[in-house]
């Protein structure tokens, strides 16, 4: 009984962590920008502090912060999809093939999933000057790719290997040809696990900032974080708060969506691809 | 990472005793895992490698044709400032507080999650939204959270101030860097754990129980020991992430007040102000400074890295 009611506070303890400071974001949004500036403390916007939805049509008016979503969208789906395959291709030879080699790619991923991304863009950002992808969307979608690529392969080499690979051979000997047994019986099995990584790579790419903040200099590639932080000036303490806190929203959605859709996969592939012990 | 040789290709290097079977299905792992092996290593090992080339010079952007042989001396000059120092030091404070506190708060969710039956999915969902957040925004909500003018922070703690200014002084903007940080990746370790978790057989801790062992010793003797493997990785992981804490301190005090990480530093150096010389130096110092703490974590626990990522 004691165990069930600590259980009861714990869940209840989850929920305030993790929604009072989302709860917070979405009260700030609808606080108006006059109540901002004469300063407006407390969680929920004070009785005729209210800006309806205002503040969500100033943001999505603003030239700037749509041509942020269009980019973040472009450029994290183009990283997704093209990660995706090739980390799918290199999951598959770990997961099934022994070969020379297998150690290096494992240790080159994980020593990647380790690295100080702040000390690649000095280099990066000169490189990039010189091959002209400065300020591009390749600019930012093949950085993305080389670091989503080590959680994608480790999680679908994790998934691959779980996989009846007989099976194949099974539907083959029931007079399927290879072209069906692939389609029919793998896609199937690998699905999931495509699709987690490709989730897990969305995110990254989405929450990317220190190469969104230093690869880009205009709106014709900067992502949604870096178009948030340099949103109106560049002094901290005076930022117009509700403006923001609507335009955080926004970018927060797709993110909630694919939560709410996905959440399964999501906890199955974190799970499985970090610790299989 | 920049010293590892490329996996070896030719034909010659294959041993002789491989059958030709062996050999053919070398040869088709080598050119599955090729596109990766080349897409992480352009975007890293040669960048690194122009960064140690780099760090050697006296070069700035603003004046590219100044550009001068100076040997060690940038690293000279950064090991000697007391600025990289204290910034060293700061970041160290931040890996080390808030991995300490994620592992604590992280253990209680992953045994919640564990237990719980009732909203399972309610639970999952709502954890996995801090860990979809952009770390911006969660930087931002934070910021506005503790600001004495328009958040709630002061309103609520009682022994405050109202007018308390959290980002005045060095402490309480720390904390308030550090709380940001905490909520955004504690949903990360706590999913972590709850896969170590569940590999802690149930029969294990009944028999303890059976045995007469206090709930605080099947904790302590049963349940951690069993999932070392799971929060060794976790501790790593967040480690060599918060070492490398950047968006917040940019987000909610600019490195204002002494809050500047050396990920911070590095940036301020290289894509503000053009030192592209500085820079790299500061870039290579970073990056040795994360493998120092990895080799360190992976010694000091004995992290077996390998049993814990492959095979079960």
């Amino acid at each position: 009984m004691r165990q069930k009611i600590g259980t009861v506070i714990g869940c209840a303890l989850i929920l305030a962590w993790c929604l009072l400071p989302v709860a917070w974001i979405i009260s700030l949004s609808f606080k108006s920008q006059t109540a901002i500036t004469n300063g407006s403390p407390g969680f929920l916007p004070a009785s005729g502090d209210s800006a309806g939805w205002q503040n969500y049509q100033d943001v999505l008016d603003n030239d700037q912060f749509r041509r942020a979503i269009i980019n973040s969208v472009g450029i994290s789906l183009i990283a997704t999809a093209l990660s995706v395959i090739i980390a799918t291709l290199a999951a598959y030879a770990i997961a099934r093939l022994e070969f020379q080699g297998k150690k290096f790619v494992l240790t080159t991923a994980l020593a990647i999933a380790m690295f100080p991304v702040v000390s690649l863009v000095g280099p990066l950002f000169d490189m990039w000057r010189t091959f002209g992808l400065y300020d591009t969307w390749p600019g930012l979608i093949i950085p993305y790719m080389s670091f989503t690529l080590p959680l994608a392969i480790w999680t679908l080499s994790a998934f691959f290997r779980e996989i009846p690979w007989e099976m194949e051979q099974a539907a083959q000997v029931d007079g399927a040809t290879s072209w069906q047994a692939f389609r029919k019986v793998i896609v199937p099995l690998a699905a999931p696990g495509v699709f987690t990584a490709a989730i897990l790579t969305f995110f990254f790419a989405w929450n990317d900032f220190v190469f969104g903040i230093s690869l880009t200099s205009t709106e014709r590639a900067r992502p949604i974080p870096a178009a948030l932080s340099f949103f109106v000036g560049s002094d901290p303490f005076n930022r117009p708060a509700s403006l923001l806190a609507a335009g955080a929203v926004v970018s927060t959605i797709p993110i909630i969506v694919i939560v709410l859709i996905f959440q399964r996969k999501i906890v199955a592939g974190l799970t499985s691809g970090a610790v299989k012990g | 990472m920049t010293a590892v040789t490329a996996p070896p290709r030719s034909e010659g290097a294959a041993k002789p005793e491989l059958s030709d079977r062996a050999r053919a299905e070398t040869r088709l792992g080598q050119r599955l895992v090729a596109p990766a092996i080349v897409l992480m290593l352009v975007v890293t090992a040669f960048p690194m490698i122009r960064a140690l080339y780099l760090s050697l010079f006296s070069y700035s952007l603003t004046a590219p044709e100044d550009r001068e042989f100076v040997g060690l001396s940038n690293y000279l000059t950064a090991l000697t400032d007391s600025l990289f120092w204290r910034d060293t030091f700061v970041t160290v404070l931040y890996m080390l507080v808030t991995v300490s506190v994620e592992l604590v708060i992280g253990f209680v969710f992953a045994m919640v999650m564990h237990r719980v039956v009732f909203a399972r999915g309610v639970i999952r969902t709502s954890i996995l939204i801090p860990y979809g957040i952009i770390t911006v925004v969660s930087g931002f909500a934070w910021q506005f959270a503790f600001s004495f003018q328009n958040g709630f922070v002061n309103d609520w703690l009682p022994f405050l101030d109202t007018d308390f200014n959290w980002f005045g002084d060095t402490t309480p903007a720390v904390i308030a860097i550090m709380v940001s940080e905490i909520w955004k990746t504690t949903p990360f370790m706590s999913l972590l754990l709850l896969a170590g978790l569940a590999q802690v057989s149930e029969d294990m801790i009944e028999a303890a129980k059976v045995d007469g062992a206090t709930w605080w010793q099947r904790l302590w003797k049963v349940i951690l020991p069993n999932m070392r493997a799971a929060i060794m990785v976790a501790v790593l992981f967040r480690a060599l992430d918060a070492y490398r804490i950047f968006d917040n301190i940019f987000v909610m005090t600019s490195g204002a007040v002494n809050t500047e990480s050396i990920s911070f530093l590095t940036y301020r150096q290289t894509i503000e102000q053009f030192q592209l010389g500085i820079g790299s130096a500061l870039s290579v110092l970073l990056f040795l400074s994360v493998l120092v703490i990895a080799w360190l974590i992976v010694k000091l626990f004995k992290v077996d890295l390998a049993a814990a990522r492959q095979e079960g």
